[in-house]
């Protein structure tokens, strides 16, 4: 076994205008060009995309699952940011 | 993590999480069991994805038509695919590209033994799609909800492809069968040759499988292979009977009380041979995967080295 396997890339697709892009799944390449072209035969051969990100998977910053009690703590809360938090007397019309 | 029962040890607050439904991610914590089993179970899958693709490739250039080449080719190449979302979901696991591959090649690890098996004429590439597949889809449309988050995606995605795969395969046998005297023998044939291996892909009966009890608490199986297997015939008999042909089992019976098909044994000798590497073909698989792995080491070394050299020259400009 050698030490050259290609570096690994997170895919993003666009399933049609108007739409985010949104994480599809992995590839390994060689640099972004290949990525690219990889992305597009292995995530959209039927027509599943009509934009494609490619983001070395080193480069993402991910939250820590074990502190996500603590880190998404602050918005636990507060359900006063939410509509149904507020009585809307039943006369009112259109809120 | 969401935190079911933060009083219980991280073993019982795990398996809280997957009694309720909920999937496991890449980062989440996990028993080392579980990390090993799934590596296990979806670097074997993703091998047999990768093998799958020798059988059939087999007859892109003697495809008895451009329409069915051009079809075969699709289907080859969602093999290969297959392969590529599985080898990604197993690397969320902590294991590497390389590392599975070199498992592959040093007989380590195991693939399906179906395609240990030869396909000698073109009703094979029917059966292939009809039969193989179709088994591969019972096995994989229940793993579309097993626990581990990666997994699970990467089956949804498969599972989307492979009914094209099935349905293409049952029309091969269909105009085989409508056809002339000679190409039904030659669909009969085949379906002789394939219906017990089929059988075999499920694996051992459920009392040689010694592992299937904890996989069915982990999620990662949701049933087991002698439900799968007899589901299998279920579905499988009034098809045959559809296209005209004979599943090649004597004790094939319906039985009223039970709403299900009786069917005869497995011949678990040939399981076990084929299994231990003893197989028609499984000599000249692994050989075709070695050398075509060996043979492209000057791609993929070039393929870097040109990245680099690019990169350099960007840096300085």
């Amino acid at each position: 076994m050698n030490n050259s396997e290609w570096p690994l890339w997170e895919v993003f697709i666009r399933s049609k205008q108007g739409l985010d892009h949104k994480h599809v799944g992995s590839l390994h390449a060689a640099d972004a060009a290949m990525a690219m072209q990889n992305a597009r035969d292995v995530y959209t051969r039927r027509l599943e995309g009509v934009s494609i990100w490619v983001v070395e998977s080193r480069h993402i910053h991910a939250s820590n699952p074990d502190e996500a009690a603590e880190f998404f703590d602050p918005a636990a809360d507060k359900v006063y940011r939410h509509p149904t938090f507020y009585d809307v007397p039943e006369s009112i019309k259109h809120m | 993590m969401e935190t079911l029962a933060p009083d219980l040890s991280p073993e019982a607050q795990f398996q809280a999480r997957i009694d309720a439904d909920l999937r496991i991610e890449p980062k989440d914590w996990m028993p080392e069991a579980y990390r090993k089993t799934l590596i296990r179970q979806i670097s074997q899958h993703a091998h047999s994805e990768l093998v799958g693709m020798l059988p059939e490739g087999n007859w892109i250039t003697r495809a008895p038509s451009l329409k069915r080449k051009a079809i075969l080719l699709a289907k080859v190449q969602d093999e290969a695919g297959h392969g590529l979302y599985l080898y990604s979901a197993a690397e969320t696991l902590g294991t590497s590209r390389d590392q599975m591959l070199a498992d592959l090649h040093s007989g380590k690890a195991k693939y399906s033994s179906i395609f240990n098996y030869p396909t000698l004429s073109w009703a094979d590439m029917g059966c292939v799609g009809w039969l193989v597949d179709g088994a591969a889809i019972l096995n994989q449309v229940p793993l579309c909800r097993t626990s581990y988050g990666p997994y699970a995606r990467a089956m949804v995605r498969v599972c989307k492809e492979e009914s094209f795969h099935q349905r293409q395969g049952f029309e091969i046998m269909q105009t085989l069968c409508e056809g002339a005297p000679v190409q039904k023998e030659m669909a009969q044939e085949a379906l002789n040759r394939w219906w017990w291996p089929t059988l075999m892909m499920f694996g051992p009966k459920d009392a040689d499988s010694p592992n299937t009890e904890q996989s069915m608490k982990w999620r990662i199986k949701r049933f087991t292979n002698d439900e799968l297997r007899q589901k299998f015939v279920d579905m499988m008999v009034p098809q045959a009977e559809f296209l005209g042909l004979k599943v090649p089992d004597e004790k094939v019976r319906w039985n009223e009380e039970r709403q299900a098909y009786d069917f005869g044994e497995v011949d678990w000798e040939e399981f076990w041979n084929v299994v231990k590497g003893n197989g028609l073909c499984n000599h000249e698989r692994l050989q075709a995967r070695v050398q075509a792995h060996e043979e492209g080491a000057w791609v993929r070394e070039a393929a870097l080295a040109h990245a680099a050299k690019r990169k350099e020259r960007a840096a300085v400009a």
